[in-house]
Order: C-alpha cells, then structure tokens, then sequence
C-alpha cells in the first residue's frame, strides 16, 4: 500500500522495516474496534478507581441521615447532590461505586497476578521434573478443578473466614489449576524443539533453562488467560459478596451492594441497579479487551 | 474401550482421596473447638468434654480419625447435621431434585436456544442477527447472575406481574406429599388441575437465570464450530452435489460441528452447581445450593464438609461420564493416550 504513493526509483530500496513487537502487537490489537473501545471504558474505569478520593462527590462511608433512599437525579424527588442517588443508609451510591471500583479491580489484578506467578511455577516444575512431583502437582490440580468454582471458594471462606484478602485468597485458589495446566502444557511442547536441545546442549542451567529460554515462548496463552481470568475473578468475588461471605460492610464492594440492597429492590430499585450494572460494565469490558489480546498476540487461537 | 474406560475411572480415584482429605482437613481448621461447635455448650464441665470427645472420636490419634472419616464415607455416611439432627446424606437426597430438576431445565434451554441461534449466526455470518447475537452473548457469559435474577424478578414478576417471586409451587392452591422429589412428576401424579402449569410457571425465571452463562456459550461455540466446519472440503463437496442448503447445513456440518459443542456443554455441569448456589438463594429455590449456603450462616460444619463431598462427587462422576460419551463418539480421543 505504501509503496504506491512513493517514487517509483525508491521502491526497492522503501522496504519498510519490520513493526518493533509493541507496535506490531497495536497494531493487531487496534483492528478489532470493540476491544478498543472496551479498552477505553476500562481505562476510565481504572483511573476513577485510581483517584476515587478526587472523582467521588462523597466520602464512600458517610451516611447522610436525612437524605435515606433518595432516588437517582432524573427520577421523581431526585437531587444533582447525589446523581445515582443514596441507599438505605444514606450513603451516596455514586461515590460507593467509585470507591468499589478500586475494590473490585484490586481483587481481579490481584487474584491474576498472583495466580499467574504461582502457576508459572507449578506449571513449568511440573514439566521439567515429571516423575512424582509432576504426579503430586496435576493430581492436587485435579482436585481443585472438581469441586465447583464457587463451592470451593465457600468452602475456603467457611474455613479461614470473610474478609476482603481471604476472598483474594480463595479466588486465587479456584482460579489456579488453569494456569497451571496452561503453562505445563505449553512447556512440555516447547521442550522437544530445537531451540531448547540446543540451549541443553550448550549446557543451560535448569532454571535459566526453565524461566529464560521456554518460559517466554509460552507466555501468550498465559496472558491472555489472565485477561479473561480478571473477568471471572471479579465475578466470582461480586458473588461471594453478594452471599456475605466476601468483603464485609461498611467496605463498597459492588457485590455485597446488591446483596445489601435486595431487601429494597421492590421499593427503591436503583440500590440494586447500579451496582449490578457495574460489574456487568466492567466484565464486559474486560471479556471484549481479552478477545482482542487474544486475537493479536496469539494467531493461533484466532476466532474464526 | 473398555481399557479407556477402566483407565479413566482409576484416574478418579486418587482425587476422590484427596477430596476426602481436603474436607477431612478444612473441617479441622475451622476455628472455635469442635466439641462446642457441635454440643452448643460453653464452660463445658471436663467430664462431659471428654465424654464428647470420646463420642465423637476426637480422642484418637489424628491418622485414625481420618481412617474412621474415609471408612464412615465408604459406608454412605456423610456425617449427621449439628443443627437439625439428621444424616447429611437424608437431607441432601430430599432436596437434591430440586436442584436436578432446575439444572435440567437450564441446560435444556441453554441447547434449544443456543445452538439453532448459533447455527443461524454462522450461515449468516456478519449480518445483523449474528451481531447481535454475538453482543447478546458477549452479555450473557459476562453476567453477573445473582444481579441478572435481582433484575429478572423487579422487571418481569414485580413490574409486569408475569411470574411468581420465588418457591416451587403455588403452595395457597395446591398442596401434596413428595414422592419424587421431583415438582413435575409429583404435580402430574398428584392429579389437581393446575398443579403442573403451576409448577412450570414457578420454574420460567430460575431456569432464564441459571441457563444465561450456559447459553451464551453454546451459542458461541455453536457458531465458531459451524464456522470451521462450514469451510470443510465434504461441505463443499455436499454443495457442489447440489444438495439443498438445508440438508447441508443440518446434515453435514452440524453433525460435526457438534462435537466440541457437546464437550462445552458436559464442561459446564460443575458451573451449573455453582450458579444453582446464587440463583437458588435469589429465588428461595429448596435445593442443595441454598442449603449449603444456609448451613454456612447456621455453623453446621458437618453439613458443609458432607454437602460439598457429596457435590464434588457428583461432578466428578458426571464429568467422567461425559468423557466415557466423548469417547465412545469420537475415537481420536479413546486412543490419544
């Protein structure tokens, strides 16, 4: 395409230069529109979350006694002083999910990043050593893939109890196995090419082996599983909220928001509404940005 | 085939031990002593706590509690409810239909909806109907189901007074004894006009609610499948013969594109049992979803650890059935390993 507008004696020699990864990489990602866009919506979201004290209206916790239940601005008895209104306690919701956002975001990084390191770990040990540790590791893999995603995270909760880190704890432990199957998986192909015999033979030590020349190749599902394991991460802690068995009051988790709330969704609807509308903003958002990470980085697992 | 079947049935074994050792273990690590847990006594007397701790085998050496626990599980005992009083496993079967039943119907709507829509998405591919098909997927499995219920309940029972809030059955109108377990069944067998209606009514919004995130994926993995398959040389060859697209389509590529679709679906059975727990609770469901999460909240520990046996057991079994399924249509699989 360039090369039509140029000169006709510099064709030969306008080859472009091959894209630097970072720009081949947007370049790929900038293609698919809805991921863009989706991209945008989570850096709005992350920045309010960021600088939730700046953006919110109010304090998150303080409870305006006389203004209780006040509908949303454009709804009948609304007020521009608390634009998605206030729940039972008078408490604005705006700035509660403002202030939720850096709760749910916290979690969802949190629960990815460190399930991502614990899994490169397992994973790529289970593949270089094999034998019994390899067997100890898949097995105890297998069991936590058994038990339902939400089970075993109740169960988790029943034993070491709610609270904001131990949903982090619990999620994380649910999210695991599939990372760890991912990385051992991707590890052992890699391990018969010839670029790792070569590197054996050259005589790489096991762990430079293992973290600098395979583990880079087997990075690209490993990101893009993390991408859509923030989605299911966030939702999987918004339900545990919306149980009671995850972040505990007066903290605005927008799980535990419309738990909270259910009890008024006949009267006042919006308590239950915003919240909800949040997570579904936001995991919606991520899914969108994971397909199109997804699409860039790994041709091979291109929709078709 | 049988081999296969055998091999894969052994390989559940050592996760069936460690499941047993998981709750064996979790249910030790709660905090609080287990002798005031379960007698509901405090300042208990030294006599009566070891006289508990003798009934109850906290006595012995911690190896030996965990050998009785698999020997007691062996022997279909999950364990007696500290709050009711009854063998877990009693309670567990009395309300386990319920939540078959709604389960049942979630994935019967997940599959009649999902994969016709699907279908209709791939031979049209990036018209209209497959665009929003695809936005309404997108939507689907991004759901936060306990909210999507919430909203289900304020639009469609609450605003339009189309369905009921919550429970099985009209229980002002109707009324019979379980001898089932299961609604449908029990409401034909019982023969009061309107039982039935009654009981299908009940079940419209629960069955939306747990069926979203499965449909939202057999549709999309309906479409991508027909999409592969439809670029297959037989497809091709099956048009060139001048079949009727209907027969092509129907015939030759569903067939196939089908396979990994099923897979999906058999995968989605142990997300089925975590959203029973949400949509069970949002809609006063008697199931085994609502009952863990209320035994949590009433301390009954030994329900908890049995229930969540009993579940993980459920979908371990299922998941290898479906695998034993998968076999038996698709070789390449039987013999991968």
């Amino acid at each position: 395409m360039r090369t039509e507008t140029l000169p006709p004696e510099t064709t030969q020699a306008a080859i472009p230069a091959p894209p630097s990864p970072a720009r081949a990489f947007w370049l790929a990602f900038s293609e698919n529109r809805g991921a863009v866009v989706a991209m945008g919506i989570l850096i709005v979201i992350a920045l309010a979350a960021i600088f939730a004290e700046l953006v919110a209206p109010h304090s998150p916790t303080e409870q305006f006694r006389q203004f209780s239940k006040v509908p949303p601005f454009w709804m009948e008895g609304g007020s521009w002083r608390f634009l998605l209104g206030t729940d039972d306690l008078g408490r604005d919701i705006l700035s509660r999910l403002i202030h939720g956002a850096r709760v749910s975001l916290a979690i969802g990084v949190t629960v990815a990043v460190v399930s991502v390191l614990i899994g490169v770990v397992l994973g790529l040990v289970a593949a270089f050593q094999r034998g019994i540790i390899d067997t100890v590791i898949m097995r105890s893999m297998d069991l936590l893939i058994a038990i339902p995603g939400l089970v075993l995270a109740i169960l988790i909760i029943a034993v070491i109890g709610p609270s904001l880190t131990n949903t982090i704890v619990a999620v994380t432990v649910v999210s695991l196995p599939r990372y760890v199957r991912l990385v051992r998986a991707s590890a052992l192909s890699e391990l018969g090419r010839e670029y790792v015999i070569a590197a054996r033979v050259a005589g790489v030590g096991k762990l430079r082996l293992m973290f600098v020349t395979v583990l880079p190749n087997c990075l690209s599902p490993v990101i893009v599983q993390a991408a859509l394991g923030l989605s299911e991460a966030i939702l999987e802690a918004a339900a545990l909220g919306f149980l009671g068995l995850g972040a505990q009051p007066p903290l605005a988790e927008w799980g535990a928001m419309v738990g909270d709330g259910r009890e008024f969704m006949r009267s006042n609807p919006w308590i239950v509404t915003f919240p909800g509308l949040a997570i579904l903003i936001t995991v919606i958002s991520i899914n969108l940005m994971g397909d199109g990470l997804r699409d860039a980085l790994d041709p091979k697992l291109r929709r078709t | 085939m049988f081999f296969f079947f055998l091999r894969r049935l052994a390989l559940t074994i050592p996760t069936f031990i460690a499941l047993m050792f998981v709750t064996f273990v979790a249910i030790r690590l709660v905090p609080g002593d287990p002798v005031e847990v379960r007698v509901g006594e405090r300042g208990i007397s030294p006599e009566r706590l070891a006289y508990f701790r003798k009934e109850m085998g906290l006595d012995q050496p911690i190896w030996k509690q965990f050998l009785d626990y698999v020997w007691q599980l062996l022997h279909g005992d999950f364990g007696t409810s500290v709050v009711t009083n009854e063998k877990i496993l009693k309670e567990f079967l009395a309300l386990f239909p319920a939540t078959i039943e709604l389960s049942l119907f979630a994935i019967l709507f997940a599959t009649l909806i999902g994969i016709p829509a699907g279908v209709i998405a791939a031979v049209n591919r990036g018209k209209l109907f497959d665009h929003v098909l695809m936005g309404s997927a997108l939507t689907g499995y991004s759901m936060p189901i306990f909210w999507w219920g919430l909203v289900l309940i304020m639009l469609v029972s609450e605003k339009m007074g189309l369905t009921p809030v919550s429970g099985r059955i009209d229980l002002v109108k109707y009324y019979f004894e379980p001898v089932t377990g299961f609604m449908l069944i029990d409401s034909l067998l019982s023969d009061q006009k309107g039982a039935f209606l009654s009981v299908l009514h009940h079940m419209a919004l629960p069955t939306i609610v747990l069926g979203t995130v499965p449909l939202a994926t057999t549709a999309r993995m309906t479409r991508s499948s027909m999409l592969e398959v439809l670029g297959e040389d037989y497809v091709r060859t099956a048009r060139a013969k001048g079949l009727p697209p209907s027969r092509v389509i129907g015939l030759h590529a569903l067939r196939n594109a089908l396979i990994p679709v099923i897979t999906v679906i058999g995968l989605q059975i142990g997300g089925l049992m975590a959203g029973a727990v949400l949509t069970e609770t949002i809609f006063s469901w008697p199931g085994v979803g609502k009952w863990l999460i209320e035994s949590i909240f009433r301390r009954d520990y030994p329900a908890l650890q049995g229930g969540i046996m009993l579940i993980s057991m459920i979908v371990i079994f299922i998941n290898l059935l479906v695998d034993m399924l998968y076999g038996a249509v698709n070789p390449r699989i039987r013999h991968a390993h």
